[in-house]
């Protein structure tokens, strides 16, 4: 859900020693040896959890491992969608069926941090989206991805929840539509939290409510990854490496996860619909020839108004975090003013 | 009345001092929370310069989807009062009067004009290049 890239931050100090003691104490009771921590550094990418990353040197039986890790860890316990177990078990499933996803190796104690945690196989490899757009070592990876990341998001689809024992996922009420479900659900936020009133988000909502895609009865059910967007692809100079932040995934239409990457506050600045990097008909058709199911544009651009609402929403919140107390952060305080950018492009998207 | 340097004067000071010292000097996330802090003062430079007209052009816009109110006189009362007429709109248009052609559709091109005049306003504040890429 962050907005933010992935920044290295310089802050050190004891607290993190404490960290570097308790992981090692974590870790060498998980695998039978004796753990070493080193490089412990902070990534931060949200408001509401932390990512480290560090290597771990595990010592048994006369063998030495060294072990890249990536630690996540809630900040206040106040997990936003899935819980950090529940991030954890899905991702294991993705890992096991074969998805780019990170290899997930342990939940994480009380010992970790105060609030959820879990610890993954560090992938190396590049995040920040204007690097991918803009600089010459990614040619190749805007070449390829596109049709990279339509694959990828029809094996993500095909993650069968039930077999995975995966059955407490977020997931609207049987038998309901979850494009109803999920306009409701984000226009009650909104409605809660919204300090003013957004005549463009309005007409939004007219539109969305009004369209046929919500009149369907039932609708299609499965697993969507809720985040689908560049910034949250792991990539490397050749194309995709692993797909990151799990966090949203439920229950829904997963033409849901085709419309939010082609939401223009993810294409930063680039010019093409998909991720700034790629066009729709190349991105449909790759998902297509991966198995998923056949692809109806109208759909897809139901989707994309919807995720453009959901992103402003979002950064509502994000300035309710500040606007409550909860944070002093120039960066929570300042997104609100990125709300309007999704307004405009609503606008854009429905005046017809 | 207050002496020089004015409001906008001290505030690009400001801005200089973050764009050409304090980002290169920093790393990490502190330069990240500079560069954002650098795009706040940018942003409330812009939003300062056009104040009073923009509103002023939001109210005479409300009016001609609302019927004429007259404008209030102090700054302050100003904003109140559009907030309160921009839920009067929100709430017409909850409620399906901007839905349609067949309907009265003279009124719903009113609105999306309006609308878009007012969000043109925002970004023209908070991020000007956000409106570049619109053909």
């Amino acid at each position: 859900m962050a907005s933010a890239p992935f920044v290295e931050s310089d802050s050190v100090g004891t607290e993190n020693d404490d960290l570097a003691r308790n992981i090692e104490s974590f870790i060498a009771a998980r695998t039978g040896g004796i753990a070493a921590v080193s490089d412990l550094k902070r990534l931060t990418g949200g408001a509401s959890r932390e990512t480290w990353s560090l290597d771990a040197i595990v010592a048994r039986d006369g063998e030495k491992e060294t072990l890249p890790l990536i630690l996540q860890r809630d900040v206040r316990g106040a997990a936003k969608a899935l819980s950090r177990p529940m991030e954890f078990r899905l991702m294991k499933a993705a890992f096991d069926d074969g998805v780019p996803a990170p290899e997930p190796l342990w939940v994480g104690d009380e010992t970790i941090g105060k609030g959820e945690s879990f610890f993954v196989r560090r992938v190396d490899g590049e995040t920040l989206p204007r690097r991918l757009l803009r600089e010459d070592i990614y040619a190749e990876a805007r070449r390829a991805l596109p049709a990279q990341l339509g694959a990828l998001l029809a094996q993500i689809h095909r993650i069968d929840p039930a077999t995975h024992g995966l059955d407490t996922l977020p997931a609207p009420p049987a038998g309901e539509n979850p494009a109803k479900f999920e306009v409701q659900r984000y226009e009650q936020i909104f409605r809660a939290i919204a300090p003013e009133p957004h005549p463009a988000f309005e007409l939004a909502f007219r539109w969305l409510n009004r369209h046929p895609v919500v009149a369907e009865e039932g609708g299609p059910r499965l697993l969507t990854h809720g985040d689908f967007r560049i910034g949250n692809v792991l990539f490397g100079p050749e194309g995709l490496r692993v797909m990151l932040d799990w966090e949203l995934a439920h229950i829904g239409d997963p033409m849901e996860d085709m419309g939010f990457i082609c939401v223009r506050s993810w294409r930063f600045g680039g010019a093409k619909p998909v991720g700034g990097i790629g066009d729709r008909e190349e991105f449909f058709a790759a998902y297509e020839a991966a198995g998923g199911e056949n692809v109806d544009p109208e759909r897809v651009r139901f989707w994309e108004v919807f995720g453009n609402l959901r992103w402003g929403i979002i950064c509502i919140s994000q300035a309710r975090t500040y606007l409550d107390g909860h944070s002093n952060s120039v960066e929570l305080a300042s997104i609100g003013r990125r709300t309007s950018e999704t307004e405009w492009e609503l606008l854009n998207l429905i005046e017809k | 009345m207050h002496d020089r340097p004015t409001v906008d004067e001290l505030l690009r000071a400001v801005e200089v001092l973050f764009d050409e010292q304090l980002v290169p000097g920093l790393t990490g996330s502190r330069q990240y929370n500079a560069r954002v802090a650098a795009n706040v003062i940018r942003t409330v430079r812009r939003e300062l310069q056009h104040e009073e007209p923009r509103l002023a052009q939001e109210w005479a816009g409300l009016d001609m989807l609302l019927g004429p109110a007259e404008l209030p006189g102090s700054l302050a009362a100003l904003k109140v009062a559009l907030a309160d007429r921009n839920a009067e709109l929100s709430e017409r248009i909850r409620n399906g009067d901007a839905d349609a052609p067949d309907g009265d559709g003279e009124w719903r091109k009113l609105v999306f004009a309006h609308v878009r005049n007012t969000v043109h306003a925002k970004l023209e504040a908070a991020n000007p290049k956000w409106l570049d890429a619109d053909a």
